[in-house]
């Protein structure tokens, strides 16, 4: 098996992201059971083949996507902090972090947060715009391949006009977070996680 | 005024009369006040003494259609009537103005009829089968068929805590008190039985569907409260069915057992789950027959009705929930059902339905006044008080306790506003009047009676008239008023596919995860048998889009803008740009093709018609067609022309050639305009035109 010792998860680095993410302990220790599963190579990071292995993702539509967005810039491993990292966006907002003072930076699974992982998500070159191209790519991803180019084209048009308000044709951030301000995201992009 | 016809038939019977033949004739002319004995007098009297009755007067012939026509009718004209006296209408919901006429017709009735003989049997009672079996099925039908399936879905725990956890806690709460109550000595109520007051509390724990629908959607509130309310009125009626027959039981057996409570508990669940399984099969059934109307398209409104009424029916058979039936075959047929019907068929479903149920619940409270009229009634100060506080209490500490143990489960949490409707919008209704109705005739039964009516009397004037000022004073969320956009709908389906990710990427069975199943496994299977043609694999987004340009298309044709379009001559005016590529219109299914060929058509004649008197402060718009507004619609040609402009971009001037070419392939000569039009609108409507037909390919 292994020395498996230098990656077992020590009681500080759980009260660090504890602190970063604010997830409870048995959270914590739940989804480091969930990481080490998933770890084939057993060297405490994950790379891309470990998520493909996982089979519901490669039928997902957005699965590339979601496999990227849980590695940094430019990186091909991810450890567990980064991991927890990006977990933390879907993790529900609670009502008492509402009335509290706000810390220094916004915590991670605030509504702006969550929408602007999902952004990213769309925003492939970071330009912190949606371009007509990028909506394609998604749009074709999500509906298949029986729609014609030009269908596709009108809707990726109808939508960038409906939300398009300052005339750029492209969708940026701040538009974004308004065509979405009837959804309720708090409920859409949170997992229940078990307490 | 009588036609030809009749007054041929007319001489016809008096010659025949005149050579007074034998009874064949006699029966022919259908006269039947002539009892047998009569019609052989007249025959032995061979020329009869009397004179032939030119008009003779025969009401028991039609009298029990005329009666409830007449009934139906007047309920209608009532509706009416509330909505010019608009002060009223604005303060009273009209389920209140609705039992005050019933009251009133019933007390008109009782005093016509109070030197006749047999007092009981004219003024019309609400009785059980009437209700259950003809008044009921349409608003339910109603509310499942339009139900809010992902709202729904979501809440899906919360509803089903407070139907069946509530509805226990409400039915024993009130029972146990009202037995302690009715052991008070100064009450005279000491041989009220316990197995009686459980009966009593189960009858009168149950919200009721039509009443929460007449008054909450008078108000407007948000989904998410309006869903948990109408959600628990739905799905208590498995709760309320097998408490009442199993108390019903009881109180003839006079024991319980131990055996029996647990006998009962299986019973809810073969209720409920059997239900549901009765209105699942009917409702696939339905969906599959919908596939093969292609043809006759003007019956595909009768199978949704037909099928539906019989899941409730085949569900009362075997004293399962009729309801749950009912919103089950509902819910399952409608995704499948619409993808096959035609425009006009969906258009005649959903007004029918509603026509239906608006008149159904107009009946229902109109006969409640009746009733109340009408009824013996044994009044007990102590025991009615008792109850409408009993009520009242145990709604709150329900709703309370459950909202406690709930919002641990829940993401977004139930805060003290949303606890208060929920609490304040537990109304009683008829259903409670049924079912007390159904009661065996015990001396009981009437002061039984008496307070569930006062109940549902207090429910409904004070809680319905109450709650519109209390949401305003509250400052609830009130339900918004839009229809869905397109980015909505594509970023909703991406957060859905981006969670389902997530919670694979964690291990996670969660709800995205058996949405996710649910919708693959409809995809894969169940989509390819039941909806015909190439609609079976049309991704959701594309339906979703089509269904969206097409309403707009329809909305813009309706409102006559398109009495802008220009002729013929002038279009040939346009200077083609020199670097024209030749673009293929792309092509579109037949069907399809026939279909906006045909909704064209329809719509742009209609159009030529209204051109005589055209101006657009003239135009008739029902105003709650479609949710159409003059300004709603003004705001979205603007944004139609905004698109145009921007659309100029992408599409060039050859679309008027390609307009062209449709114009001819659909062989119309559009109708020539007068020269007042400007240039500018011409081309613009024209790249509308050019716009939509491309939208459609």
């Amino acid at each position: 098996m292994g020395s498996r010792a230098s990656t077992l998860l020590r009681e500080e680095e759980i009260e660090e992201i504890k602190k970063e993410t604010g997830f409870s302990h048995s959270q914590i220790t739940r989804l480091y059971s969930r990481f080490t599963s998933l770890d084939k190579g057993e060297n405490g990071t994950l790379s891309r083949e470990d998520f493909q292995r996982i089979p519901e993702l490669a039928i997902n539509p957005l699965g590339d996507r979601i496999i990227n967005a849980f590695f940094p810039e430019g990186e091909d491993q991810v450890n567990f902090r980064g991991f927890m990292r990006t977990l933390a966006h879907f993790r529900p907002i609670e009502d008492n972090e509402k009335n509290k003072n706000p810390p220094t930076s916004e915590p991670l699974n605030s509504r702006t947060n969550k929408l602007l992982f999902a952004f990213r998500l769309y925003d492939l070159d970071r330009d912190d715009k949606i371009s007509r191209d990028e909506l394609l790519q998604v749009l074709r991803m999500m509906v298949g391949v029986n729609i014609s180019d030009e269908q596709l084209g009108s809707i990726a048009d109808r939508t960038i006009q409906e939300a398009d308000t300052n005339g750029d044709n492209s969708i940026s951030f701040s538009e974004f977070i308004k065509v979405l301000e009837k959804v309720d995201v708090e409920q859409k992009m949170s997992i229940r996680f078990l307490h | 005024m009588a036609s030809p016809g009749v007054r041929v038939l007319l001489l016809l019977v008096l010659v025949s009369s005149a050579h007074g033949d034998a009874s064949g004739i006699n029966r022919t002319r259908g006269n039947r006040t002539l009892t047998p004995e009569e019609e052989e007098d007249s025959q032995q009297h061979h020329n009869n003494t009397k004179a032939f009755p030119v008009l003779s007067f025969n009401f028991e012939h039609v009298r029990k259609p005329f009666e409830i026509s007449l009934w139906i009718l007047l309920a209608l004209l009532m509706k009416l009537g509330f909505h010019l006296i608009p002060r009223v209408s604005h303060i009273v919901p009209e389920s209140c103005l609705l039992i005050v006429v019933g009251l009133l017709v019933g007390g008109v009735i009782k005093a016509l009829d109070s030197d006749a003989s047999d007092t009981n049997s004219s003024v019309p009672v609400l009785n059980t089968k009437l209700f259950f079996l003809y008044l009921l099925p349409p608003i339910i039908l109603d509310a499942g068929y339009f139900l809010p399936i992902r709202h729904f879905t979501e809440n899906l725990g919360t509803i089903l805590m407070f139907a069946v956890v509530g509805t226990l806690w409400n039915a024993f709460f009130i029972g146990g008190m009202m037995y302690g109550v009715c052991q008070i000595e100064a009450a005279q109520l000491g041989d009220v039985d316990l197995l009686s007051c459980l009966l009593f509390g189960s009858i009168i724990s149950a919200v009721d569907p039509v009443a929460v629908l007449a008054v909450f959607e008078e108000i407007h509130i948000n989904e998410l409260l309006y869903i948990l309310v109408f959600g628990e009125s739905l799905l208590n009626d498995a709760v309320t069915v097998v408490l009442y027959h199993l108390f019903e039981e009881f109180s003839h057996a006079g024991t319980v057992t131990i055996t029996d409570a647990f006998l009962g508990v299986i019973c809810f669940f073969v209720v409920s789950l059997g239900g549901v399984m009765i209105g699942l099969i009917y409702g696939i059934v339905g969906a599959f027959t919908s596939r093969f109307t292609l043809h006759s398209r003007v019956i595909e409104p009768l199978f949704v009705f037909l099928y539906s009424y019989m899941a409730y029916l085949s569900a009362e058979v075997f004293h399962l929930s009729g309801i749950m039936s009912l919103i089950a075959c509902g819910v399952a047929m409608r995704p499948y059902v619409e993808a096959n019907i035609s425009h006009k068929s969906y258009t005649t479903i959903k007004y029918f339905m509603k026509m239906w149920s608006s008149v159904s619940e107009t009946l229902i409270f109109i006969f409640l006044g009746v009733s109340t009229v009408a009824g013996p009634h044994v009044w007990n100060w102590t025991f009615v008080i008792f109850t409408v506080i009993l009520c009242l209490v145990s709604r709150v500490l329900g709703v309370v306790g459950l909202t406690f143990i709930i919002n641990k489960f829940r993401i977004v949490k139930l805060t003290k506003k949303d606890q208060f409707i929920v609490a304040y919008g537990g109304l009683r209704g008829a259903i409670a009047f049924s079912l007390g109705f159904l009661l065996t005739d015990t001396h009981m039964k009437t002061m039984f009676l008496t307070a569930i009516i006062t109940v549902i009397f207090f429910t409904v004037f004070v809680q319905g008239m109450t709650i519109r000022p209390l949401v305003e004073l509250l400052a609830v969320k009130k339900k918004k008023e839009t229809k869905r956009s397109i980015n909505e709908e594509i970023h909703t389906q991406f957060l859905d596919h981006l969670l389902t990710g997530i919670e694979d990427v964690c291990g996670h069975y969660g709800h995205h995860h058996w949405k996710d199943k649910l919708n693959r496994f409809n995809k894969t299977y169940v989509k390819k048998c039941l909806i015909s043609g190439e609609r079976s694999t049309e991704p959701q987004l594309i339906s979703f889009y089509n269904k969206m340009e097409l309403r707009q298309a329809m909305m813009l044709v309706e409102s006559g803008s398109l009495a802008v379009l220009p002729s013929l001559t002038s279009m040939q005016n346009i200077q083609p740009r020199d670097t024209v590529k030749q673009r293929v219109i792309p092509s579109i299914s037949k069907r399809r093709e026939e279909e906006i060929r045909k909704m064209l058509r329809s719509n742009l004649q209609k159009t030529r018609q209204r051109l005589r008197s055209y101006s657009r402060h003239d135009l008739m718009m029902d105003p709650f067609e479609e949710d159409l507004s003059e300004v709603k619609f003004r705001k979205q040609r603007v944004e139609m022309g905004r698109r145009v402009r921007l659309t100029e971009t992408h599409l060039n001037v050859h679309n008027s050639l390609s307009f062209k070419g449709m114009v001819s392939q659909m062989g119309y000569s559009m109708p020539l305009q007068g020269g007042e039009r400007k240039e500018n609108k011409q081309m613009k409507a024209l790249k509308m035109w050019g716009f939509i037909m491309f939208i459609f390919s």
